[in-house]
């Protein structure tokens, strides 16, 4: 895999994918915007919320429990998982057991980072993404660039493209519903046909056992009810205490993802089909992930517990706005991705996400559950630091630097020759081409320094 | 009675631009404050601490803190600076209780200069004009760390004959990230061209913001594009020094 400033250079280099990025990202900006405008007291609303994934990340075993008990008082079977291996497994021996050929799956990030596509693929069981831009990037043999919009990189016009090159009878007019129609034509059979269902979770009700999932498409509900078996992937740290929390937390997902008050669609799944319910599976199982959760609890990212994956830090990063999902190259991109992918990939392999941001703080600023992530950057840079993960030229200048700047008269001998140097470099009152800092250069002037540093001007000014 | 305060000139403008410091000095004089410069200060550690070199960043903090803590107030002609001293600092030495008490009683008298002269001191410059039309990028420490945003317009709009022309995504970071413009150069180019591009569109003569780094930036970008907007730290005008040189021009 290549690096992460080659994933950024091609990204910035694909007109086509800023144009889609800019699109969904700045659409969502703007309604966002008008949706937290227009909600009483959004910022009350915001330390509520984040008040509650605090108590439940603090008391989480407490909750789990109760939430298993709840959840197999209404029949369903809960299945525990500490790491993405143990956790794909569980989801194809329950497959394999169920004589699963083919499985609908809804959604789910946890999916991804799990790597149950590929896990289900080598098992040799048909799966089919009921969600349309998941079903988008399985036609397109893609992953997912952004949590919320898994095809935000592509434009209409290219998914169109796609369309008629992968449906069986695409559509003959170029307008969104005739695409959608497309795609429910091609989708709705198969989707019915299917042996297992599997969604993630957006939320588990500790004291009723309830599994919620919000789509706008409906596709979670038809791909979940139909079949034989539904089978629930969800980290541990989804859990709320109770229905009233849930509704809560809803109300903070919607706005801060798409701007809408409600998603389309909100369900909330307690376990499988009753004597006497009309429909339903027959069997629910739920599988609760670990996968490196209690161990960010323990190692100072217990804020992080609190993320609900609405997607809000990445659409108004400028970072994110310039090079896409993809570039990140973990399973969650942007702000949240960044402080998320060294907990799975290790940071030796992705430490340059922790650095390749601004620390401008707007995520953290729209961050529906006031997740202080840039703080947490800081912290992985740190550790980086700490662990001698950083490059050496980075290093020894950054130490050179600091210590000179420990020494203020060495410091006042060194910025004076420093000017100097630097205003034999310049013409016309800038500088085109500086020495070490060619990355600044190379796109931008910089403006040639004054004659004298402050400090000396200042300290002639005194002495006349 | 006189105000006696401690100017925290910054790195960049020690270094880049002078004139910030200067016109810091000038207005907080006109405000009625006696202005003094601590000798051992160099930089306040900003560049360490975003690095993750937090050995580092420590040994700056106190040598800050040292030349600072006994003025009654430190101001800072930067909001980035500023937010380190106040937000920061505290945070450095969380498990040092002897510094943290030092660093804390150091943030809370440390000011952003507008923020101080509009906030602390109710200040308004009198007399000055600049026939300009000009446009505000609030830069995003300043902003979200220290809220900074009223004040530098309030000081800003007792000026005569300036006029204001909104930018488009005022809020929206330039891309500068102080070390992040020289570690990802392209994704930052990327960042500011659109903000460049925004500033041309505002039809403004001068573009103003409180922050040196993000200015320099800006101003090297719109100057790379062949623009004609003149990039100045507001306090330069708030001072009644928009006569001299803007951002890369000869003095």
């Amino acid at each position: 895999m290549s690096g992460f400033k080659d994933r950024a250079d091609l990204a910035l280099a694909d007109r086509i994918l800023k144009v889609a990025v800019e699109r969904t990202a700045g659409t969502a900006e703007a309604k966002r915007a008008v949706a937290v405008d227009a909600f009483p007291d959004f910022e009350a609303a915001r330390d509520r919320a984040a008040a509650i994934k605090d108590h439940v990340v603090a008391h989480l075993g407490a909750y789990l429990e109760q939430f298993e008990a709840s959840a197999t008082a209404a029949g369903a079977k809960v299945h525990w998982a500490s790491t993405a291996d143990e956790a794909c497994r569980i989801v194809i021996d329950i497959c394999k057991a169920a004589g699963a050929k083919s499985v609908a799956r809804s959604k789910s990030m946890l999916g991804e980072e799990i790597g149950l596509p590929h896990a289900l693929a080598e098992a040799g069981i048909g799966r089919v993404e009921t969600d349309l831009a998941e079903h988008i990037i399985q036609l397109a043999d893609e992953r997912p660039s952004h949590i919320i919009w898994p095809a935000m990189h592509k434009t209409r016009e290219q998914v169109s493209a796609l369309f008629k090159a992968k449906h069986r009878s695409p559509h003959a007019e170029e307008t969104i519903a005739a695409m959608a129609e497309s795609a429910r034509r091609e989708l709705r059979t198969q989707m019915l046909g299917a042996d297992v269902g599997i969604s993630g979770a957006n939320f588990l009700i500790a004291d009723t056992g309830a599994v919620c999932t919000v789509t706008n498409e409906g596709n979670a509900e038809l791909s979940l009810v139909p079949p034989r078996v539904h089978i629930v992937t969800a980290g541990i740290e989804k859990i709320v205490p109770s229905m009233p929390h849930a509704i809560h937390m809803l109300r903070m997902l919607a706005r801060s993802a798409t701007g809408a008050a409600l998603t389309q669609y909100t369900t909330f799944y307690t376990g499988p089909k009753r004597a006497g319910d009309r429909d339903g599976p027959e069997e629910m199982h739920i599988v609760l992930v670990d996968n490196g959760r209690t161990k960010m609890r323990e190692e100072g990212l217990a804020e992080m517990l609190r993320c609900i994956r609405c997607g809000a830090c990445m659409n108004h990063c400028v970072v994110f706005r310039q090079i896409g999902g993809h570039a990140y190259g973990g399973t969650y991109p942007g702000p949240m991705g960044a402080v998320l992918t060294p907990v799975f990939d290790g940071l030796k392999e992705s430490r340059e996400l922790a650095n390749a941001c601004t620390l401008n703080g707007k995520c953290q600023e729209v961050c529906p559950v006031r997740i202080p992530l840039p703080t947490l950057l800081r912290g992985w840079r740190e550790k980086s630091w700490r662990e001698g993960l950083e490059p050496t030229s980075m290093r020894a200048g950054l130490s050179l630097w600091a210590w000179v700047a420990t020494r203020p008269r060495l410091y006042r001998l060194g910025t004076g020759m420093a000017v100097r140097a630097m205003r034999m470099l310049g013409r016309k009152g800038w500088i085109d081409k500086l020495p070490l800092v060619g990355g600044w250069t190379r796109y931008r002037d910089m403006p040639k320094p004054a004659a004298r540093t402050f400090m000396a001007q200042y300290k002639k000014e005194r002495r006349s | 009675m006189t105000k006696s305060v401690a100017l925290f000139v910054t790195c960049l403008v020690d270094m880049m631009r002078p004139r910030i410091g200067f016109a810091a000095i000038r207005a907080l004089e006109a405000a009625g404050c006696e202005v003094v410069v601590p000798e051992g200060q160099t930089c306040c550690g900003q560049p360490a601490l975003n690095s993750g070199d937090r050995d580092h960043a420590m040994a700056l903090a106190k040598q800050t803190i040292a030349a600072l803590e006994p003025y009654e107030a430190v101001v800072v002609p930067s909001g980035s600076c500023a937010g380190t001293i106040r937000c920061h600092y505290p945070e450095i030495f969380e498990h040092d209780p002897l510094w943290l008490a030092r660093a804390q009683a150091v943030a809370g008298k440390t000011f952003e200069v507008m923020a101080y002269l509009d906030e602390v001191l109710g200040w308004k410059p009198e007399g000055v004009r600049v026939d300009a039309r000009a446009t505000y990028h609030d830069s995003c420490s300043g902003l979200r760390e220290l809220g900074i945003k009223a004040q530098p317009r309030r000081l800003l709009k007792a000026i005569d004959g300036l006029s204001f022309a909104p930018l488009q995504g005022e809020e929206t970071c330039c891309g500068f990230g102080g070390t992040f413009c020289v570690k990802y150069p392209a994704i930052s180019n990327a960042i500011v061209g659109e903000k460049a591009d925004a500033i041309d569109a505002t039809g403004a003569d001068l573009l103003l913001a409180g922050d040196l780094g993000c200015l320099m930036n800006m101003a090297g970008k719109l100057n790379r594009k062949g623009s004609k907007v003149r990039a100045y730290h507001a306090i330069e005008l708030i001072a009644g020094m928009a006569d001299g040189p803007a951002i890369g021009e000869e003095a």
